[in-house]
């Protein structure tokens, strides 16, 4: 018999489903309410950050890519915050020439996860000072450090403000 | 000699950045990166920090970077901070568990998890809960839970977020982590309160154990509730505010945790009614972030067992939330009220005009889910306003939604018309504003509803022929119409109408019309088929005009298109050889019954056919399309049985094709070959309506093919292939018709050969029945089999097939994916 599902395939298995439709299951882990990736990209495609919560080949990581893209920067101020994306959903919101997006499972709080990019862009804000889009790219190390503070394992960690920028501060004063 | 010092990180940020076109970019990187493969052969520890740094700069623009990947380890191991900090981090770059050297960070990680330093601590909770492959978690879950009972709260959080990774990764270890989740709710601090909370949740949905566990033994609910009541009634917290709301995050959270142990669960329920009640009226909603609570909240009392008053609660918020202009709360309260509207129909209902009104909205999401719910809302007293509301949003919506809208409207007039001329003005509305979007199925349908509606025929008839008069390019409108006219044509003409002023038209203004449709270019094969056996039945109800009907008939007779010239010749036969049954074969047709109203229809004829025909058995028709519903040896004229059909094609409820017999794949969305296909010969089946001459062809499955997909080959092994070929449609691009070929190129027969297949749940599939169910050795011939595949989301075609079949005596079974469908199958 062969075996039920490989790695390649990491669509996930819908909360609250009992039947599963779609046998292609990632057996590692069953992935109820999780932020699967976290992206910025600028309006041409660039990418200014890819945070990885799920496991993904790197071509399938650059088609991902590219897909989002395609799919955010056609909408405008007329549309939802929310893109349905294959099997999950892609939460993003922009900001200046920068599409900050979060791809989370379909049953997932929206509004919250949209919070959560603000929380983030304005934490990006105080720590590097009015932000801009250079300062990601010179400081790429330190934005994922940003992230990492705020986010792990694909959920949510830390959500005050003054405590994440605490925090950076004494990381950066290790360097 | 040494090597000159690797440039800085910003030295070549900056470089990179004036490269003016792709080209000098990537020649840019290849030098720096040759610069910076020759600095790690030298193996200094110097610069090795700053290269790493460089290389992960340059995997971000989407270059290669592997051959960093040992360095990245050197860097973990190394004393210096910011040797860590950067070898961490291009370890969850460049080194997720697929590499071979991923388990080697182990060791490192394991040390760095009782470093002296709480941040190196933290860099390696991080990574490891980021990406740490099961192994990994296996060997430093003990760790991870020493940290976890740690006093110092950095290193809490962080911990109880690698945990949650690691229950994800190796379920069985969840048990570890319970003595320290004993105290967890118990702190202070807003962060390790927010990590225990999903660490929490995460350990509940997992295992109903522990959910009953923490339901009872720890009473979580009591101290959830105080806690989440604390939040709220506390004053100004400026850590962790937003906007006015004291951390909206961890009370999302909770809301999120108590539904979950709400669930199924009465005791736990009531216990939090009530602050659920003042979560819902206490907060305050001018801004996002009290609306996610509410939209919590609201998730929360529904998924529970709430009390009615609380439900209703929850539905007024997100009636309140429809009149909201920020689009991002509308959308996200027609979600919610789509999955209500079963089980709160009324409360639903009261907020009917303002979901109607979303049909107008500019976001395409939120006008689908407006649609869906208006149907869901749709009932015998608000029937009329709402169907003007939806012809009128067919009318302007985008062409995506036009199939979708034309079928609901017809099932929602179907259930609620409230009399048979509405019904039939709603139909044709459909079909004149939206006809080319109509689903093939409904053709049939309308077909069989006009027939029911007896005292109608004159003015359908009438009307349609007005419909086609001045357009004749909608093919489901015209088939329609030269359906009707063919059966109804005497009444054309003869001018009985009483619902409206009849028309005066002639028996040769009725032909020119069918033979206009004929002719015409805009007409498919399947339509034309219609227009052929409309003119022949007028032979029976026209007086004036016979010699003239024989002669269109005679001149299709050498049609290139294989269909019509079948029909001709029978045709024609029938008036050479056959006239004195010619009135008999055509008389008008009998009403139908109908067995069940919603879902599949199942046709049975209540009058037998006359006396079997001297017309042998039709061949069941060549050509490129395989016959489509169980059998088709359409014996129409031999049988007057009452014999059960199987189904139509349903697209809503594929399980009835006897899917049932066939669980092999679990419940997915399968459909098997019928069962009833061993015993074709036998019993006569009728599938589709049954038109009475129509039946020797019966629906050729495509009205136009895009051709120039390339075929694959989905299967091969042990001597059996299976090539898939493709086929679409111009008209309806979300169907895709796979036709698989099976060839046996060992020295022995395959036999009992069955073939099944299962897709994912957006898709739906419809599988024919197969030509044979042997497949002969030495490829000297193939089994063919017919898949239509509905993919209305346009999602990647993936398909998970199960081969079954006798071969050298023994019973051989296959499953096997195919996922090697090329892009224009399903684009």
């Amino acid at each position: 018999m062969i075996p039920l599902g490989t790695n390649a395939y990491t669509t996930p298995v819908r909360a609250g489903h009992c039947a599963t439709p779609l046998v292609f299951i990632d057996l590692c882990s069953s992935l109820l309410r999780e932020i699967r990736f976290i992206l910025i990209q600028n309006r041409a495609g660039k990418t200014r950050l890819a945070k990885w919560y799920m496991q993904f080949d790197d071509d399938e990581k650059q088609k991902l890519i590219e897909e989002v893209h395609a799919v955010v920067t056609v909408r405008d101020a007329k549309h939802t915050n929310f893109v349905e994306f294959r099997n999950f959903k892609i939460i993003y919101r922009r900001y200046a020439g920068l599409y900050f997006c979060i791809c989370v499972d379909v049953n997932d709080n929206n509004l919250a996860y949209l919070e959560a990019i603000h929380n983030f862009v304005e934490v990006l804000n105080e720590y590097f000072h009015n932000v801009c889009e250079l300062d990601l790219v010179f400081n790429f190390y330190k934005v994922y450090t940003v992230v990492d503070e705020m986010f792990l394992a694909g959920e949510i960690r830390e959500t005050s403000q003054t405590k994440v920028l605490k925090q950076l501060l004494m990381l950066q004063s290790l360097e | 000699m040494r090597m000159p010092a690797p440039i800085r990180l910003r030295e070549l940020i900056r470089t990179i950045r004036t490269a003016r076109t792709q080209a000098e970019e990537r020649e840019m990187i290849q030098k720096e990166c040759a610069a910076i493969r020759s600095s790690f052969r030298e193996e200094d520890n110097t610069y090795r920090c700053r290269n790493v740094a460089k290389l992960l700069y340059m995997h971000m623009l989407g270059y290669p970077a592997h051959f960093g990947q040992l360095e990245c380890l050197k860097l973990i191991a190394s004393q210096k901070f910011t040797d860590k900090r950067i070898g961490y981090l291009g370890a969850m770059l460049l080194l997720d568990e697929r590499q071979d050297v991923h388990l080697l960070m182990t060791n490192c990680i394991k040390n760095d998890l009782n470093h002296s330093t709480q941040y190196v601590q933290g860099l390696a909770l991080c990574t490891l809960g980021c990406m740490g492959s099961s192994e990994m978690c296996r060997d430093l879950a003990g760790e991870v839970e020493k940290l976890l009972k740690t006093s110092n709260s950095y290193l809490r959080k962080k911990a109880a977020l690698c945990a949650v990774h690691v229950i994800r990764k190796v379920p069985e270890l969840m048990e570890m982590f319970l003595p320290a989740t004993k105290n967890l709710l118990n702190e202070k601090n807003h962060g390790v309160l927010h990590t225990s909370v999903v660490l929490l949740t995460e350990m509940c949905e997992r295992s109903p154990d522990m959910l009953a566990h923490f339901r009872k033994n720890e009473k979580l609910v009591p101290q959830l509730v105080r806690i989440l009541k604390n939040l709220i009634m506390s004053g100004y917290s400026p850590e962790h505010d937003v906007s006015g709301i004291s951390d909206p995050f961890l009370q999302v959270r909770i809301l999120r945790l108590l539904r979950i142990l709400g669930r199924n669960d009465d005791d736990s329920s009531e216990a939090m009614n009530d602050i659920l009640a003042q979560v819902a009226t206490n907060t305050e909603t001018s801004k996002n972030v009290g609306n996610a609570i509410l939209y919590e909240t609201v998730l929360t009392i529904m998924d529970i067992k709430s009390e009615s008053g609380l439900r209703v609660l929850a539905i007024n918020i997100l009636g309140r939330f429809l009149l909201n202009n920020d689009k991002n709360i509308r959308y996200v309260a027609l979600t919610s009220l789509l999955k209500t509207v079963q089980t709160d129909h009324n409360a639903v209902q009261r907020h009917r005009s303002t979901i109607v009104d979303c049909l107008k909205d500019l976001d395409v999401s939120i006008k689908r889910r407006a649609m869906e719910l208006s149907f869901a809302l749709v009932n015998g007293n608000n029937i009329r306003g709402m169907m003007k509301e939806l012809l009128y949003f067919l009318d302007s919506c985008e062409p995506e939604f036009k199939a979708d809208c034309a079928s609901g409207i017809f099932l929602a007039a179907e259930k609620y018309a409230p009399s048979k001329r509405w019904h039939i003005d709603t139909i044709m509305r459909v079909l004149t504003t939206a006809g080319s979007y109509v689903r093939d199925d409904a053709v049939p349908n309308l077909i069989q509803l006009i027939t029911n509606s007896v005292e109608m025929h004159a003015y359908t008839v009438q009307r349609l022929y007005k419909a086609i008069l001045g357009d004749y390019s909608q093919q489901p409108l015209v088939q329609v119409a030269a359906w009707c006219i063919g059966e109804y044509g005497d009444l054309l003409v003869s001018g009985q109408c009483e619902e409206e002023e009849p028309i005066q038209v002639t028996e040769d203004e009725v032909l020119d019309i069918l033979e206009s449709v004929l002719i015409s270019n805009m007409s498919t094969s399947v339509t034309r088929g219609y227009a052929l056996t409309a003119i022949m039945k007028l032979s029976t109800r026209f007086t004036c005009t016979v010699n003239r009907i024989k002669k269109v008939v005679s001149i299709y007779g050498s049609s290139i298109d294989v269909e019509l010239q079948q029909r001709a010749v029978e045709y024609n036969a029938l008036f050479k050889k056959y006239d004195h049954m010619r009135s008999a074969l055509l008389e008008r047709m009998p009403v139908m019954e109908k067995v069940t109203t919603n879902g599949p229809t199942e046709i049975v004829q209540t009058n037998g056919e006359t006396e079997p025909a001297p017309l042998e058995t039709k061949p069941p028709p060549s050509g490129p399309q395989p016959t489509s519903q169980a059998n088709d040896l359409l014996d129409l004229l031999g049988g007057n049985d009452i014999t059960p059909v199987i189904p139509t094609a349903p697209t809503s409820k594929p399980a009835s094709a006897g899917g049932e017999l066939l669980d092999l794949l679990g419940d997915i969305n399968l459909t098997g070959a019928p069962a009833a296909a061993p015993a074709p010969a036998s019993v006569p089946q009728i599938s589709q309506p049954p038109f009475l001459l129509d039946g020797l062809s019966s629906q050729p499955l495509f009205n136009d093919i895009a051709t120039g997909i390339p075929s694959i080959t989905a299967y091969s092994k042990n001597g059996l292939k299976i090539e898939f070929t493709f086929e679409r449609s111009n008209t309806n691009p979300s169907v895709t018709v796979i036709t698989i070929q099976a060839s046996n190129s060992t020295e022995l027969d395959m036999t009992d050969f069955v073939f099944q297949a299962a897709v994912p749940k957006t898709f739906q599939l419809q599988l024919l029945s197969p030509s044979s169910s042997i497949v002969p050795a030495f490829n000297t011939g193939t089994i063919t089999q017919v898949i239509k595949v509905l993919n209305p989301q346009k999602q990647q075609l993936r398909m998970r097939i199960k081969l079954t079949y006798n071969h050298k005596g023994s019973a051989m079974q296959d499953l096997a994916e195919v996922n090697n469908f090329p892009p224009q199958s399903w684009q």
